[in-house]
C-alpha cells in the first residue's frame, strides 16, 4: 500500500542522508521524496511517498524516523484530508500538424505548454499523482521523449472535519 | 561608560581557548573519570592538551580495544564511556564497537579526529567519511564545522548518549577546529525539540496492564537490559513478588532479577532453559520489560507466545510492536513504569496451577551436562568459577559457546555484574570489556571468560592489563576450535568442519609471560580446581588456559527457524 509521510526536520548537513540511509537499512521502498524550506528558518519539510506491505510497517517507519534527533515531527497523512501536488514536465514528440490536437487534449488538465520546438513540445502539469499519470497515459501515443517529475509534496488541509468527503481523489 | 559597553568588554575579556582545550574542559565538566584512546595525526592537538590535563587516559593497543573497554566501563559504572580515535584508520577501527554499543544500547561519547576543514572532500591523507560511515551505527553523530558550536555539541552528545534509550554518539572534529580558539561556554541548556524521550508511562496503559494481570492465569515477565539501564532491579523484584509473577531474563538482562529467587525461570531463547522457553510458549500474559524481542530470544515468531496477550514496557516506542504484535504498549522508563505498577497494588490473578506447572518443569528439566573429571567440562568450569567467586564477580565474556555456558551456569544474583556482547555477538569484546569494567570498579573481582579464538582478536590488550596491574582473571575456555561454529557444523552441516578447528593454538602461557602476566594451564578437573584457587588468591592479573572437552555442545538448543517449544538436548 502507498503511504504519504510528511515531516519537518532541522536543516542540517547530512539530514537527507540520515533519512534515506534509514530507509535503505530497513528495506523500505521510497517512491518519491521532496525536500524544501518551510516558513521557519532552519526547518525543512520532507514528503515521502512509500510503498509498504502493511500498516505495521508504516507505523515502524514513522517510529524509526521519529527517533532521529534532527527529525522534529513525523506524520503519516495518508488517511487525512490533504493537499497533495506534484509537478511533471513531459517532452512529447509532436510535429506542428498535431500541436493543436495536443493543446485541446491537455486543456482539461490545466496543463500548459512551456517549450515548443519543431519536433517536440514540453507540457507542464501540476496535480495529484493520479492526474499526472492520466495525462502521461494520454500523451504516450504521441511519443514521449522525456519525463521529469518532482514527486509528491503534501500537507494536511486546514479543515479536517469531514475528512472522507474532503479528500476528492482527482481534482482537475 | 554605558552598561552596554561594559557587557561587551566583559565578553571580550573572557578568555578564548582552543578546541582541544574545550574538549578537555568539557570532559572535566562532565566528570569523566577515564577515557580510552589512541593518538594519531588528526588528534595530536588534543593529545597535546591531554598531556598535562590530569585527565586519566588509557592507551589501549588497538582502537577496537578502546571502544570495547569503554563499553565495559559504561555497563559497570552506569556512566558514558569516552573514546578518542584519530581520523581515517583510527576511526574505522571503532566501527565494530559503535555497532555493538548501538545494538546493545550502551552510552558512549566518541571523539574522532578528522582532516582539516579545508581539505575535507579531497581524499586527503587519512581522510574517511566517518560521519557517513557511522550514521546508521550511532544514536546521533556530528561533524564540527564551527569552533563556537563545539561546547554545545559536546554537551548535547553527553545528553543524547545517556538519556532515553542509551547509545553511542560520535563527534568528528576536523584538526583545524582543535587548534583555533573561541570562548568556552558550557553552562548552556540543551535544547533539542526533536528529542524528547517519554519517561513517565501513560496511566491508561498501566491500568490496562493491571487489569490484564488480575485476569491472567499464566502470566510471565520477560526482563531485558532495559531494567538494568533504568536501575530498576529492586522495583522488578518488588513487583514480581507483589503480583507473584515468574521472571525470565534475556541474555543481556541477566542479573536484573536474582537467579536464586524462586520466581526466576532462567534465560530465554536459543540456549535458554526448558522452563523459561515453555513458559513463553504457554503463557497467557507476557509482560516484556525493556527487551526488544530479538530473534535469538523469540525463535520462530509464528510459535512465539501464541496464546498470550502481550504487554511491552519500553523507553523506545519503535521497539513496541516491531517484532511481536502488542496489545498493551507502555512507553516509558522501566523504573517509572514498575513503580507505577507497584503503586497500583493490583489484584494478582489465579495463578496457583501455573506455578505448580512451572515448578514441575524446573524439577524435571534443569540444565544438565555429564561431568567427567578426567577432562574439564566447560559447564563445570563455570560452576567452579561461580563457587570460587561466591557469585559476586563481574563477569565479561567473548562470543561463542563459552558465553552461553557462562550465561547458563553463572547465577547472577545482582545487577551490573554481567558484561557481554548480545545483539552484535562481537568476538574480541570480552578482554577489553574487562579492562573497562575493572576500571569502573577497581575493588571488584573481574573475570573475563573468553574462547581460544575470540581471545586472539583483541589479546594485545594484555599489555594494558599488565601496565595498569588490573587484577583481571582471564579464563580461556580452550576447545581448540571456533566452538560455536563447530557446533553448528556438527548439527546442521553433517560434521563438515570447514575452517573451525584450530588444533595448533599458540602456547597461551608463554604468551602471557611475554606480556609479563602469570599464566596457568589445566587439563583436568583437579588441576582446574588447583589453578583457580591459586589465581584467585592473588591480587594480580592471571591468565588461565583451560583445555576443556573439545566437542562439547551447548544445550538445550532451539534450532534456527524452530519455535521455543521445539528445544533439543533438554535431557541427557
Ligand atoms: C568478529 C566475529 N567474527 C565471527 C563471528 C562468528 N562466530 C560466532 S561464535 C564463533 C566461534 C568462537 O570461537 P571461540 O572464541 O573459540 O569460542 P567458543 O565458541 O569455542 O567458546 C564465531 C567464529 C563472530 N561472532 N564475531
Amino acid at each position: 500500500m502507498k503511504r504519504i509521510i510528511t515531516m519537518t526536520v532541522n536543516n542540517r548537513p547530512g539530514v537527507l542522508n540520515r533519512i534515506t540511509g534509514l530507509f535503505t537499512k530497513r528495506h523500505y521502498n521510497i517512491e518519491s521524496i521532496t525536500v524544501g524550506h518551510t516558513e521557519t528558518e532552519g526547518v525543512s519539510r520532507m514528503t515521502f511517498v512509500i510503498n509498504v506491505e502493511d500498516e505495521r510497517t508504516a507505523e515502524q517507519i514513522t517510529k524509526q524516523l521519529n527517533k532521529q534527533i534532527d527529525v522534529l515531527k513525523v506524520t503519516d497523512i495518508t488517511d487525512q484530508a490533504i493537499v497533495a501536488r506534484e509537478l511533471a514536465l513531459i517532452k512529447v514528440a509532436v510535429n506542428p500538424n498535431l500541436r493543436n490536437e495536443v493543446y485541446t487534449l491537455i486543456e482539461p488538465f490545466r496543463a500548459s505548454i512551456v517549450d515548443v520546438s519543431r519536433e517536440s513540445l514540453v507540457v507542464q502539469v501540476t496535480g495529484e499523482s493520479d492526474k499526472v499519470e492520466a495525462l502521461i497515459d494520454l500523451l504516450r501515443p504521441y511519443g514521449i521523449k522525456e519525463i521529469a517529475r518532482t514527486g509528491t509534496t503534501a500537507f494536511t488541509r486546514g479543515s479536517q472535519k469531514s475528512a472522507a468527503s474532503n479528500k476528492t481523489a482527482f481534482i482537475i | 561608560m554605558t552598561t552596554n559597553m561594559k557587557v561587551e568588554e566583559k565578553r571580550l575579556q573572557k578568555t578564548k581557548i582552543s578546541g582541544a582545550s574545550m574538549l578537555i574542559e568539557a570532559l572535566k565538566a562532565e566528570k569523566v573519570e577515564v577515557i580510552f584512546g589512541y593518538p594519531g595525526g588528526a588528534v595530536l592537538p588534543i593529545y597535546d592538551k591531554l598531556y598535562d590535563s590530569g585527565v586519566f587516559h588509557v592507551l589501549t593497543r588497538h582502537e577496537q580495544g578502546a571502544i570495547h573497554a569503554a563499553e565495559g566501563y559504561a555497563r559497570i559504572a552506569g556512566k558514558p564511556g569516552v573514546v578518542i580515535a584519530t581520523s581515517g584508520p583510527g576511526a574505522t577501527n571503532i566501527v565494530t564497537g559503535l555497532t555493538d554499543a548501538m545494538i546493545d544500547s550502551i552510552p558512549l561519547v566518541v571523539f574522532t579526529g578528522q582532516v582539516a576543514s579545508h581539505v575535507i572532500g579531497s581524499d586527503a591523507f587519512q581522510e574517511a567519511d566517518v560521519v557517513g560511515i557511522t550514521m546508521p551505527i550511532t544514536k546521533h553523530n556530528y561533524q564540527v564545522r564551527d569552533i563556537n558550536e563545539l561546547p554545545k555539541i559536546i554537551k548535547e552528545a553527553f545528553h543524547i548518549a545517556t538519556t532515553g534509550r542509551p547509545g553511542p554518539v560520535l563527534i568528528d572534529i576536523p584538526k583545524d577546529i582543535t587548534v583555533c580558539e573561541a570562548e568556552f561556554d558550557y553552562e548552556q541548556e540543551v535544547k533539542l525539540p526533536g528529542y524528547q524521550p517519554t519517561i513517565r508511562p501513560n496511566h491508561l496503559q498501566i491500568r490496562k496492564l493491571v487489569e490484564a494481570v488480575s485476569q491472567a492465569k499464566k502470566p510471565v515477565i520477560l526482563a531485558g537490559a532495559g531494567v538494568l539501564h533504568a536501575n530498576a532491579a529492586d522495583e522488578l523484584k518488588q513487583y514480581a513478588e507483589q503480583q507473584h509473577i515468574p521472571v525470565i531474563h534475556t541474555l543481556l538482562g541477566l542479573g536484573g532479577f536474582p537467579a536464586d529467587h524462586p520466581l526466576f525461570l532462567g534465560m530465554a531463547g536459543m540456549h535458554g532453559t526448558y522452563t523459561a522457553n515453555m513458559a513463553l510458549y504457554e503463557c497467557d500474559l507476557l509482560i516484556n520489560i525493556g527487551a526488544r524481542f530479538d530473534d535469538r530470544v523469540t525463535g520462530n515468531l509464528k510459535y512465539f507466545a501464541p496464546k498470550a496477550t502481550v504487554a511491552h514496557i519500553d523507553i523506545d516506542p519503535a521497539e513496541i510492536g516491531k517484532n511481536v504484535p502488542t496489545q498493551i504498549p507502555v512507553v516509558g522508563d522501566a523504573k517509572e513504569a514498575l513503580k507505577e505498577l507497584i503503586h497500583q497494588e493490583g489484584r494478582p490473578g489465579d495463578t496457583a496451577a501455573w506455578h505448580e506447572q512451572l515448578k514441575k518443569w524446573k524439577q524435571e528439566y534443569p540444565l544438565v551436562y555429564k561431568n567427567d573429571t578426567s577432562t574439564i567440562k566447560p559447564q563445570k568450569l563455570i560452576e567452579l568459577l561461580y563457587e570460587l567467586t561466591g557469585g559476586e564477580a563481574i563477569v565479561t565474556t567473548d562470543v561463542g559457546q563459552h558465553q552461553m555456558w557462562a550465561a547458563q551456569y553463572y547465577k547472577f544474583t545482582k545487577p551490573h555484574r554481567w558484561v557481554t556482547s548480545g545483539g552484535l555477538g562481537t568476538m574480541g569484546f570480552g578482554l577489553p570489556a574487562a579492562i573497562g569494567a575493572q576500571l569502573a570498579e577497581p575493588k571488584a573481582t573481574v573475570v573475563s571468560i573468553v574462547g581460544d579464538a575470540g581471545f586472539q582478536m583483541t589479546l594485545q590488550e594484555l599489555s594494558v592489563i599488565h601496565e595498569l596491574n588490573l587484577p583481571i582473571k582471564v579464563v580461556i575456555v580452550n576447545n581448540q576450535s571456533l566452538g560455536m561454529v563447530r557446533q553448528w557444523q556438527e548439527l546442521f552441516y553433517e560434521k563438515r568442519y570447514s575452517h573451525s578447528l584450530i588444533p595448533n593454538q599458540p602456547d597461551f602461557i608463554k604468551l602471557a609471560e611475554a606480556y609479563n602476566i602469570k599464566g596457568f594451564r589445566a587439563k583436568n578437573e583437579e588441576e582446574a580446581v588447583r589453578v583457580l584457587k591459586e589465581a584467585f588468591s592473588t591480587n594480580e592479573p592471571v591468565l588461565l588456559d583451560f583445555h576443556v572437552t573439545a566437542d562439547e555442545n551447548v544445550y538445550p538448543m532451539v534450532a534456527p527457524g524452530k519455535g521455543l517449544h521445539e528445544m533439543v538436548g533438554v535431557k541427557l
